[in-house]
């Protein structure tokens, strides 16, 4: 066996059992699941209670029909008792809250003196839906004042839905590219994780091989490179392990945990969203639509973001992981990374930023373009791009540049980690470091 | 006998600072060779560059005739004097994992710790952590990882350290055995009384530069005085001292015999043999001693030292 394969397997393998990779592995998927299912529990409980809320209607324009219950909201007409009476009630804790509508001239100033009472400050929601209720049945009286037929109105009402094409002739539509921002804003999130939570450990791996002194033995059996790199790589490898674990855990907890406790998923999904959301994705769901959501999810060019996905995700992780190696050797303990830490973090926190705030609102900007051209944040902002569709010359050099950097960095931190793993008792300056770089060999 | 290894003025530097100035040493095959030296002499830097963990500025080194080159890590074994081993690591996996990155087979490897964790009586520990034994313990296993794939040449930076007396003689004991089987050895130390047990050449770097080389009994010879403690029974001791005094040069003794004899370091003057004074001595009496002083290798040491400071 090669001496990398032999570096390569050891530290994956010291890595893989080492307790808190372990517990990390198949607790954390638990916790992420268990954590979901309390949420969902608690918002169903939360939606079980029924709110009661009463109103005094002293205009008399409305009626029974137009505060429907809903499954949540009771409404219950208390005109007969009169305002003091039912507040009276409310304050006992009977009711959810008391709505008062008072009788006025004009409709305008009906509107804004309609008053609420509660004893504990109201949710967003309800008055939200109180005041839809309220505004339409307004707005139908002023229309029927007009002298407007509200049927027509209604007949009226049309909905229109742009369908976006590109010049290669394919079509795609909103959901869609809500689709595109997830997969983008998931592959850019994942590889920043990827590289924190791995590069540091790359990081470690390295100052314990320093502290504990072995260091100078294996240097005398292989060169200091490929030392590096087979760190670099069995701590990657483990790192997808623990990744691939979690996602399998968590697609068996999830399908077993639904199919026993009979909860719905699609309802799951929905709890959350208001009802004109509700509505878009319910029409979005007849028909043509899905079709054509299906449609473009498969016309997605799913092998080339794989390959991308790939091709930036190893080059991001090597470039960081390496100036990860390189901090690790130039220190002799964990509390002296933290001025070297700050200039690798930057970047990457940086990337995550623009690919949230400007790649979402507009993939092909210049601020987006710029940052999927710098090779220490391309590798994130680019993954958030490709799904929008890159040209193949923007990432021939974004990728070129990438390469460049990844093959320039790795000699540099190399070079430090080389002459770093064989240094101690100095903290080393910025300024140690770039004399350590003209050491030769 | 030719030379295993072959140093040719190399030059090693670390920005301004000189860690090496144009050492040349040649180390025999078959032979213990004493790398000496102060702190901060230069003894490490030369060690690494021997063990290709740094690379020389200027010079070259021949090993076994062929120029260093990577594929010589297999032939060196090396214990550096700042010991270390994976601390959660299980023993016996580290001892495979170190021996395979020095080119061994599996198969072999597990043969080859076996015959040694048996010798050491060691076997037990093969499933333990690093960080459950000892320190000497964990220095055991160190010596195995260092010695198992039967190098050419090996090279222990102050192997001693650590050890108590018993494991000390242990070791001292295998290395020499190393040596009758072949291996070369450089051995670097502080401890002088180790060199003279152990070395048969010897190499003394201070300030970066070599100031000494050779066989350790042809440079003691150099550095001799011609100088001899001498124990002499007789009646008249004053006269007898005062009569040498005109002859020889004479020290106060450094050394104490049982009886109340004439106890004397005396140093030969220029052209004097030692039967010259042997004679005059039995003419005065009994010799009860009369012991050449040979300077040590600490002698040496710290003369060569000062004289170059």
């Amino acid at each position: 066996m090669s001496k990398l394969n032999l570096i390569i397997q050891r530290e994956f393998i010291a890595k893989v059992r080492n307790k808190s990779f372990i517990v990390m592995t198949f607790l954390s998927p638990l916790i992420m699941v268990g954590m979901g299912f309390l949420v969902y529990f608690l918002m169903k409980k939360n939606n079980e209670k029924v709110k009661e809320i009463v109103y005094v209607d002293n205009s008399g324009l409305f009626s029974k029909d137009d505060f429907s219950d809903t499954k949540t909201i009771h409404y219950l007409d208390f005109t007969n008792q009169g305002i003091e009476e039912t507040k009276k009630k409310v304050e006992e804790g009977n009711y959810y809250g008391a709505l008062f509508i008072p009788k006025k001239d004009s409709l305008e100033l009906m509107a804004n003196s309609i008053e609420f009472y509660s004893k504990d400050s109201p949710g967003m929601s309800v008055m939200n839906t109180i005041e839809n209720k309220i505004e339409q049945k307004l707005r139908n009286e002023k229309l029927n004042n007009f002298g407007i037929d509200i049927a027509k109105i209604n007949a009226s009402r049309i909905q229109t839905d742009i369908k976006m094409y590109n010049f290669s002739g394919e079509q795609s539509s909103k959901l869609v590219n809500g689709l595109k921002i997830g997969v983008g804003a998931i592959a850019g999130y994942f590889l920043m994780m990827f590289v924190m939570i791995y590069g540091t450990s790359v990081m470690r791996s390295v100052i314990e091989e320093k502290t504990s002194r072995i260091i100078e033995v294996i240097v005398s059996s292989v060169k200091p490179f490929k030392l590096m790199l087979g760190k670099i790589i069995g701590n990657a490898s483990a790192g997808l392990l623990q990744f691939l674990i979690w996602g399998v855990i968590i697609f068996i907890l999830g399908t077993v945990a639904t199919s026993l406790l009979g909860i719905d998923m699609a309802e799951l999904q929905t709890t959350n969203l208001s009802v004109e959301q509700l509505e878009a994705a319910k029409k979005a769901a007849e028909g043509d639509k899905m079709q054509l959501l299906l449609q473009e999810v498969f016309r997605l060019p799913i092998l080339q973001l794989f390959i991308l996905f790939i091709f930036y995700f190893l080059g991001g992780y090597m470039l960081y992981s390496s100036l990860f190696a390189a901090v690790g050797a130039a220190v002799d303990n964990e509390t002296d990374t933290q001025q070297f830490m700050l200039p690798i973090m930057l970047p990457l926190i940086l990337a995550v930023y623009v690919g949230f705030a400007t790649v979402i609102n507009d993939p092909h900007g210049p601020i987006s373009v710029a940052f999927s051209h710098i090779p220490l944040t391309s590798p994130i902002v680019m993954l958030m791009r490709v799904p929008f569709g890159v040209s193949w010359g923007e990432l021939a050099l974004s990728m070129g540049l990438l390469l460049i950097t990844f093959v320039f960095m790795v000699w540099l931190a190399a070079k430090i980690y080389r002459v770093g793993i064989l240094m101690y008792g100095k903290k080393p300056t910025y300024k140690v470091l770039y004399k350590w770089l003209k050491y030769k060999g | 006998m030719s030379n295993l290894l072959e140093i040719n003025n190399v030059v090693k530097k670390y920005g301004d600072f000189t860690a090496l100035n144009d050492v040349s040493i040649h180390i025999p095959k078959g032979s213990v060779y004493g790398l000496l030296g102060p702190n901060g002499a230069g003894k490490t830097s030369l060690i690494r560059i021997i063990n290709q963990i740094t690379m020389p500025d200027k010079g070259t080194i021949f090993l076994d005739g062929e120029p260093l080159d990577p594929k010589h890590t297999a032939d060196i074994g090396y214990l550096p004097e700042e010991r270390g081993l994976y601390k959660s690591m299980k023993v016996g996996e580290q001892a495979l994992y170190l021996a395979q990155l020095k080119g061994l087979s599996k198969s072999v490897a597990k043969k080859r710790l076996k015959y040694w964790f048996e010798k050491f009586d060691i076997s037990a520990w093969w499933n333990k952590k690093i960080e459950e034994l000892s320190k000497g313990m964990a220095q055991k296993v160190q010596f195995i990882v260092t010695v198992m794939h039967q190098p050419k040449l090996l090279i222990f930076d102050e192997p001693f350290s650590g050890f108590d007396p018993i494991n000390a003689q242990l070791i001292a004991n295998e290395i020499l055995k190393l040596r009758d089987e072949g291996a070369t050895i450089i051995f670097s130390t502080h401890r002088m009384e180790s060199v003279e047990e152990m070395c048969d050449e010897i190499a003394l770097i201070n300030k970066s530069n070599l100031i000494l080389e050779g066989k350790l009994a042809d440079i003691k010879r150099e550095f001799r005085t011609n100088t001899f403690q001498v124990g002499l029974h007789t009646n008249n001791s004053k006269e007898v001292e005062s009569t040498l005094k005109q002859n020889f040069n004479v020290l106060p003794p450094d050394f104490k015999l049982l009886g109340d004899e004439l106890t004397l370091n005396v140093k030969l003057k220029n052209g004097q043999s030692a039967n010259e004074l042997l004679s005059f001595l039995t003419s005065k009496g009994e010799v009860q001693h009369f012991v050449e002083l040979i300077p040590s290798a600490n002698d040496i040491f710290i003369q060569a030292v000062n004289k170059n400071s």
